[in-house]
């Protein structure tokens, strides 16, 4: 899968500082959509991306807005606000459940 | 849509359960996602991440008095895991509020200190978030982000005791080893009020039930404050600050907290903000380890119900099972006392002289008074859902 392999490389990249994913967590597969990549690519540098799973049922667009942002403000993930705006709408796209 | 919850309900007691299935099974079960998967040196387990690892111990898993250390359940918020050489780990013990510093090797824990062993659930805060309803984001654990075991170490007191505590200490703050993939996010460090650091039962913890601690445990020492949820009890332990302020750090101000004056519990004083504060003390619950909802028992044989009740620390007094829509409760018989901080078993006789539906609930009451309440309180972190556990067995 392609979000898998981007987001390996990114991994790649950061084994430097010790951050190791599971292989065998590049069996999760993300459902298809605009921007899975991306969202793959940026969630699965600090997490792997069955968080996004485990919490679908959970969250609603607005939810899942306040997760980004989250993720954003207080753990300092590297998303600009575009990439911000393709996330929201692919998870509350392809993963958004009724809270 | 069914859920998977509901799917498996059906499925595995054959009997289709209307009302809250979700809840109901969730015992056996956990998010939607999850599957069984195994972390080296560890059985199989509920999965609910990877990376970082979170993995759930199965009800069958809960059921023994102690939970084995492979199937003890696992959680982290941070991806960088270091294996430890306990050869070259070191402890610092310092900080503004501390007289005289040190640095601790494994073997200075072990021999320089008196050894001391007690037993002790270990409760995730957020235990049972899973379950909430209207639900909320998070790991979404079932009944089983906890277990029982006895733990052995030192006392924190005798390590800061030797290290001087300060008059002006009001904190103390926990570093592990694990560590974020970006220096961006905030390491996982906590603190406690430095009385509870000082009470004799709050421990350094280098072995879990006779064993050392497990990698996925916190090898080669922890923290240990019984009575106190999970988040307090830090892992791969490195440094241990004496503060004379109140610590700073994301994990303690703007994660872990509750509604100020929305639960009982002993009270966070320095952290504590009109709206919010910390989570503390472990609320009073109980768990039926026999028996799922949809489970049959057979008309008119013997059946067995059991599991466990807990508390923060005073130690349970009574299990008590209605089966009549909680119009009137029967004590159930407790098992031996494990010591306070200890779950205790419980075992009911069921009456299975009538074919058809078998509601049980079952609601604990602590030591000092507290019981299990009917509604919960919803909160946005979906901690302490401690209210009265319901099952529906077909009599058949």
């Amino acid at each position: 899968m392609r979000g898998a392999l981007a987001a390996a490389a990114l991994l790649g990249a950061l084994t430097l500082t010790g951050a190791l994913a599971s292989a065998d967590e590049d069996a999760i597969r993300l459902r298809d959509g605009n921007a899975r990549d991306l969202t793959a690519a940026r969630c699965a540098i600090c997490h792997s991306v069955d968080y996004i799973q485990g919490n679908a049922p959970v969250l609603d667009r607005a939810g899942w807005q306040k997760e980004i942002q989250k993720m954003r403000d207080r753990f300092g993930a590297p998303i600009t606000d575009e990439e911000a705006r393709q996330i929201l709408d692919y998870l509350a796209g392809s993963y958004a459940g009724k809270p | 849509m069914p859920s998977r919850r509901d799917l498996l309900l059906a499925t595995a007691g054959g009997v289709l359960l209307g009302g809250p299935a979700r809840r109901l099974l969730a015992a056996n079960a956990g998010s939607d996602a999850d599957e069984l998967g195994t972390l080296p040196g560890k059985k199989p387990l509920i999965r609910h991440s990877w990376r970082p690892p979170n993995y759930e111990t199965p009800l069958a898993d809960l059921v023994p008095a102690f939970t084995p250390n492979d199937a003890f359940f696992v959680r982290y918020h941070l991806s960088v895991i270091p294996q430890i050489d306990v050869d070259t780990w070191r402890l610092k013990v310092g900080g503004s509020g501390a007289k005289n510093p040190l640095v601790l090797t494994l073997r200075d824990l072990k021999h320089d200190f008196k050894r001391v062993t007690l037993a002790a659930v270990n409760q995730c805060s957020g235990n049972r978030r899973g379950l909430f309803a209207p639900r909320v984001p998070g790991v979404q654990w079932g009944n089983g982000a906890m277990g029982n075991a006895e733990w052995s170490g030192v006392r924190l007191r005798d390590v800061l005791g030797r290290a001087g505590v300060a008059a002006s200490a009001v904190e103390v703050v926990f570093n592990g080893a694990d560590v974020p993939v970006l220096p961006a996010t905030p390491d996982f460090l906590k603190s406690i009020p430095v009385e509870r650091a000082l009470d004799e039962n709050t421990l350094i913890a280098f072995e879990m039930n006779g064993h050392p601690l497990p990698h996925w445990n916190g090898a080669p020492a922890r923290l240990v404050v019984p009575g106190w949820t999970g988040t307090y009890w830090v892992k791969h332990l490195t440094e241990i600050r004496l503060d004379t302020a109140p610590f700073d750090g994301f994990w303690v101000k703007g994660a872990y907290r509750i509604p100020t004056g929305a639960f009982p519990g002993v009270r966070f004083k320095t952290q504590e903000t009109p709206e919010t504060t910390p989570i503390t003390e472990i609320l009073v619950n109980s768990l039926i380890t026999s028996h799922v909802s949809g489970a049959q028992v057979k008309h008119g044989a013997k059946a067995e119900l059991a599991g466990k009740a807990w508390d923060g620390g005073s130690g349970i007094a009574a299990v008590e099972i209605s089966t009549d829509g909680r119009q009137s409760w029967q004590a159930a018989q407790l098992g031996r006392d494990l010591g306070r901080f200890a779950w205790r078993e419980f075992r009911y006789r069921l009456d299975t002289s009538k074919p058809g539906a078998l509601v049980v609930a079952v609601r604990a009451r602590s030591r000092d008074g507290a019981t299990q309440p009917e509604k919960l309180t919803v909160n946005p972190g979906g901690y302490h859902d401690n209210i009265v556990q319901t099952v529906t067995l077909g009599v058949v």
